[in-house]
């Protein structure tokens, strides 16, 4: 047995505080940007409404015979500016890649996002290292390290990808997340119980959380895809603009896109959750399969983003309507977590409560 | 293009896409079937029926019943797993309650409704996949499609120019292109290799399709082994005080759950002595008092009646593997020794009482029968402490997981215990209906309180009670599942089949060269993706530079028209549309 190091468990508590504290100035500094973006995206789109008017026709009706009406435009032949200009028809570039455009306030979000992630890496590390095992094993941990690998998930897609867009979002989930470990579930440093001594843990666990990471950014996307696909909708019948913070989002199919490859990696990684969840269950209570409510639940969410993978090949189904089945697996993983894990009794009530 | 393709089109808006495509000939079924529908014969109507079933929007509504219908048994205790907490639950539901267990909502993963979601969504898989599986048969065996007559409608299209001079006329460029694609994995298929216009027709990625089809076979395959285990499986319980040797047969289980097909001579007799069980308790951790660290059951077993003894170690998430079967070791607690002398004085009872945990730090229920005492049989009901503790009320509580202060506190009965009219009961639970009092709180004669090595004395001559000692017991688990293994077999190739069919893109390329009238060698070629292909672009950025290094030609975009003289001339740099 490990020895527990109390110390280490209180080095980890303040960490922990300090990152909620540095994220919520992240979180103030992407909401600064939101606004401050969007004014700045007006203005630019109200001078070149002006000049470029012109110009723009010829290009859009020449794409427009590309397409042609039974083309049947190719897969993912969304339309790109090609220039530097990042706003097109009101939402940002589809492509979700970084452009010369300044945004000041986003850089500071993300540097300080950035140092939040390095302190709460110190808190979830010293939490390992005090418990001296994986930090893990109860609600408190699960919290504490689910906001730790969303946070990093999205600096890594980040790097790639602009998606500062999602910052208040995820930044203010990790913030929620930390809060509640902090209050509500609050567990000191100790021993896991047999039950959860095995490296299922480690394996299992692991991927459901990182997967959980993925499904909570396409969430996001797939929240923003629904307004921005119905306030493209009214642009385009000629309505004013009321959303206009939603300028710097990208357009509701390139989220969709986007999201959608996100799901289909997080969808393999909850398969694999899955899997090695019932292979664990078949090594600790002699059955893979038993219908514990973590398992029913586990279950449920599986099949909830088959059926979003189905419906994106489905007739009608697209669009809007796989943008709420991404929403609705989403709520499952939720209630998989809270009301799962400390309403309703099964044989996972590891939850440390 | 020859066929139906997978594609989103983007509305001049920039919004909305429109629906991809179903299955190509399901789609054209569909279409069938919706014109048919007024007129039908019985055979028409089950034709009809099947297609419906079978749709893309049927498996999808039925996914999506699948899930709904899991979460009730999430909800409601289920008999599967608690028989005796669904009795309680209806007791307490006089009205609702019965009406909740007609619908089943108390069993269920068996229930009718549950069954009959399952079952439609299986059929509609296999109707899906088998037409799927002979299409993608015959293009596994059929030539790449046909070039389209304008590659620069394709989503990635590019064109090259090879210069007069370096001689390289458009039947070579088709067959060098031929080469390289083949190379990179490509089927290839030369069309009119010596014509004006020869063309190549580039296909890969078939075993996406192939890994969707394992996929969903590998579904079945998954239900069916879930199905085995059902029918021929087994499972049973055993509780074992150390000292005592379990035997695997009928008679040595306390409870047995057999599958419906299971026969009795399928136990193979193996034996497993509990030699010592060790509990670790948690001891230093502040707010985890008590909680468990370590489960460890030394065991010593035997394959067979005459086979060697082995000693082995049983521990949670560790089990033994024995005659077929797992062994679990799935619960723990205390059992005290007792002797309990009758009236006659003689000894009616010798041993070890299991203690039915109930609360914290191992706060226990005791229940006694002696149905060998004389004159009158005795019972005792009451509860062990493995650390006894009392509050200044006088109610007992324990303190301690460990054996710090072990106490049995009884109340004692005499008379019929009803165990002679062959009715079972529950060796937990004591009916005090028939039997008189003794001992008791509120009686005259108090409750018996006793420590190891005491002997209480019941009143009006009706024997004593010695508390002899303490021993420890594990519950055992033990399971066979035939179905398990082929379960992990499908359950992995339906995870290869998932990623294949997620990550392997589907493309087709085809390159078409032509002489223009100074003499230059004209190349064009167009990229096609079937389904989605985010990479598509990469892929043709990569083929461009293949191309200019094979005829060491600019691998810069040029802006040279088609060759196809159909083509429309508004197109005509490289156009990387998408990324
Ligand atoms: C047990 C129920 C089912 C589950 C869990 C399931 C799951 C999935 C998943 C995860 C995918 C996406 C990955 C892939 O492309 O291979 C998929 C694709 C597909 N499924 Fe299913 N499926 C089920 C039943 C069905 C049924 C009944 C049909 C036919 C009616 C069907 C037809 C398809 C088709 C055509 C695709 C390919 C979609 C595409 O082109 O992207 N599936 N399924």
């Amino acid at each position: 047995m490990p020895v527990i190091n109390e110390t280490l468990g209180q080095y980890s508590e303040l960490f922990m505080l300090l990152a909620a504290s540095t994220y919520t100035v992240a979180f103030i500094a992407f909401a600064w940007d939101l606004a401050k973006s969007s004014k700045a995206l007006r203005a630019i789109d109200l001078k070149a409404a002006a000049t470029a008017e012109a110009e723009r026709v010829p290009v859009a009706a020449g794409r427009a015979a590309l397409a042609g009406p039974d083309a049947g435009g190719p897969a993912g032949r969304a339309e790109r500016p090609t220039s530097g200009v990042t706003v097109e028809g009101g939402t940002a570039a589809g492509d979700m890649r970084y452009t010369a455009a300044r945004r000041v306030p986003a850089r500071v979000a993300v540097a300080l996002t950035v140092l939040g992630a390095l302190i709460h890496a110190a808190g979830v590390l010293t939490r390992a290292f005090g418990a001296g095992r994986v930090p893990w094993g109860n609600m408190y941990e699960f919290l504490t390290t689910g906001a730790f690998v969303a946070i990093a998930v999205f600096l890594v897609v980040l790097i790639r990808r602009d998606l500062r867009f999602l910052g208040t979002f995820v930044v203010g989930l990790a913030i929620i997340m930390l809060v509640a470990a902090s209050i509500a579930f609050w567990t000191p440093v100790g021993h896991l119980v047999p039950a959860l001594q095995s490296y299922w843990l480690i394996i299992h666990v692991s991927i459901a959380v990182l997967s959980s990471a993925l499904f909570t950014l396409t969430f996001a996307m797939s929240a923003l895809q629904l307004v921005q696909s119905h306030r493209q909708k009214s642009l385009a019948a000629g309505r004013p603009d009321k959303l206009g913070f939603m300028r710097l989002v990208p357009n509701a199919l390139s989220l969709e896109n986007l999201s959608y490859r996100i799901n289909a990696v997080a969808f393999v990684g909850w398969t694999f959750t899955l899997m090695f969840g019932a292979i664990w269950a078949e090594k600790a209570w002699g059955r893979f399969w038993g219908w514990d409510p973590k398992e029913v639940w586990t279950f449920v969410i599986w099949v909830v983003y088959a059926g979003y993978l189905h419906a994106r090949a489905t007739r009608g189904w697209t669009g809007t309507r796989a943008a709420w089945l991404s929403i609705i697996g989403y709520a499952c993983v939720i209630v998989n977590f809270t009301l799962v894990n400390t309403v309703l009794n099964g044989l996972h009530s590891y939850s440390g409560l | 293009m020859s066929e139906s393709v997978k594609a989103k089109k983007n509305s001049t808006a920039g919004n909305t896409p429109e629906a991809a495509e179903e299955t190509g000939s399901s789609a054209v079924d569909r279409a069938k079937s919706e014109a048919a529908l007024p007129a039908l014969g019985i055979k028409g109507m089950l034709r009809w029926s099947w297609t419906q079933l079978t749709s893309m929007r049927t498996a999808l509504f039925l996914l999506l019943m699948l899930a709904v219908g899991a979460v009730p048994g999430s909800l409601f205790p289920q008999r599967a797993a608690n028989a005796a907490i669904v009795t309680q639950y209806i007791k307490d539901r006089p009205t609702i309650g019965p009406i909740m267990d007609a619908v089943q909502l108390f069993d269920v993963y068996s229930s009718a409704w549950f069954s009959a979601i399952y079952i439609l969504l299986f059929i509609s898989l296999i109707g899906c996949v088998t037409p799927r599986a002979i299409a993608h048969y015959k293009a596994l065996r059929s030539k790449p499609p046909r070039t389209p007559k304008r590659l620069s409608r394709l989503p990635e299209y590019g064109t090259l120019v090879l210069p007069a001079d370096a001689g390289i006329p458009a039947s070579k460029a088709i067959t060098d292109a031929a080469g390289l694609l083949k190379k990179r994995g490509y089927r290839v298929d030369i069309r009119d290799a010596d014509g004006a216009l020869p063309s190549v027709g580039a296909e890969r990625g078939l075993i996406k399709e192939v890994g969707n089809l394992v996929f969903h076979t590998a579904l079945i395959g998954v239900l069916v082994s879930v199905a085995v285990g059902g029918l021929f499986g087994y499972s049973g319980q055993r509780i074992l005080v150390e000292g005592d040797t379990f035997v695997n047969t009928l008679v040595g289980y306390d409870q047995f759950t057999p599958g419906s097909n299971f026969q009795s001579g399928w136990l193979q007799p193996y034996s497993v002595q509990l030699n010592s069980f060790q509990a670790t308790f948690d001891h230093e951790t502040p707010g985890k008092f008590g909680q468990p660290i370590d489960y460890t059951a030394e065991v010593t077993t035997k394959e067979s009646p005459d086979a060697p003894a082995q000693k082995q170690v049983l521990k949670v998430n560790d089990p033994l593997s024995l005659g077929g079967t797992n062994i679990y070791l799935t619960g723990n607690g205390y059992a005290p020794m007792v002797t309990v002398r009758d009236g006659q004085g003689n000894i009616a009872l010798q041993g070890p009482v299991v203690a039915k945990v109930q609360g914290a730090n191992y706060y226990s229920s005791v229940v006694i029968k002696v149905p060998d005492a004389k004159p009158d049989q005795l019972g005792f009901v009451g509860f062990f402490l493995p650390t006894a503790f009392a509050t200044q009320d006088g109610v007992s509580f324990s303190g301690d997981p460990e054996l710090l202060n072990p106490q049995l506190n009884l109340n004692s009965f005499y008379g019929d215990l009803g165990l002679d009219k062959g009715v079972p009961q529950n060796v937990f639970e004591l009916n005090v209906g028939n039997l008189k009092p003794l001992n008791g709180r509120n009686l005259p004669n108090k409750a018996i309180t006793l420590t190891p090595g005491h002997t209480v004395t019941l009143p009006d001559g009706k024997g004593s009670i010695t508390f002899d000692g303490v021993r420890k017991y594990v519950g055992l688990d033990v399971h066979n599942n035939p179905g398990q293994l082929y379960a992990l077999i499908f359950g992995l190739l339906a995870v290869a089949g998932l990623v294949t069919s997620l990550y392997v893109n589907r493309r087709r390329v085809w390159v078409r060269t032509g002489t223009h009238e100074d003499g230059r060698t004209m190349v064009e070629y167009g990229l096609l993706a079937r389904g989605e292909d985010h990479r598509l672009a990469g892929e043709a950025a990569a083929l461009r530079e293949l191309f200019a290094r094979e005829w060491n030609v600019a691998g810069e975009p040029d802006t040279t028209s088609p060759v196809n003289p159909d083509a429309p001339n508004a197109v005509s740099s490289s156009t990387t549309k998408d990324q």
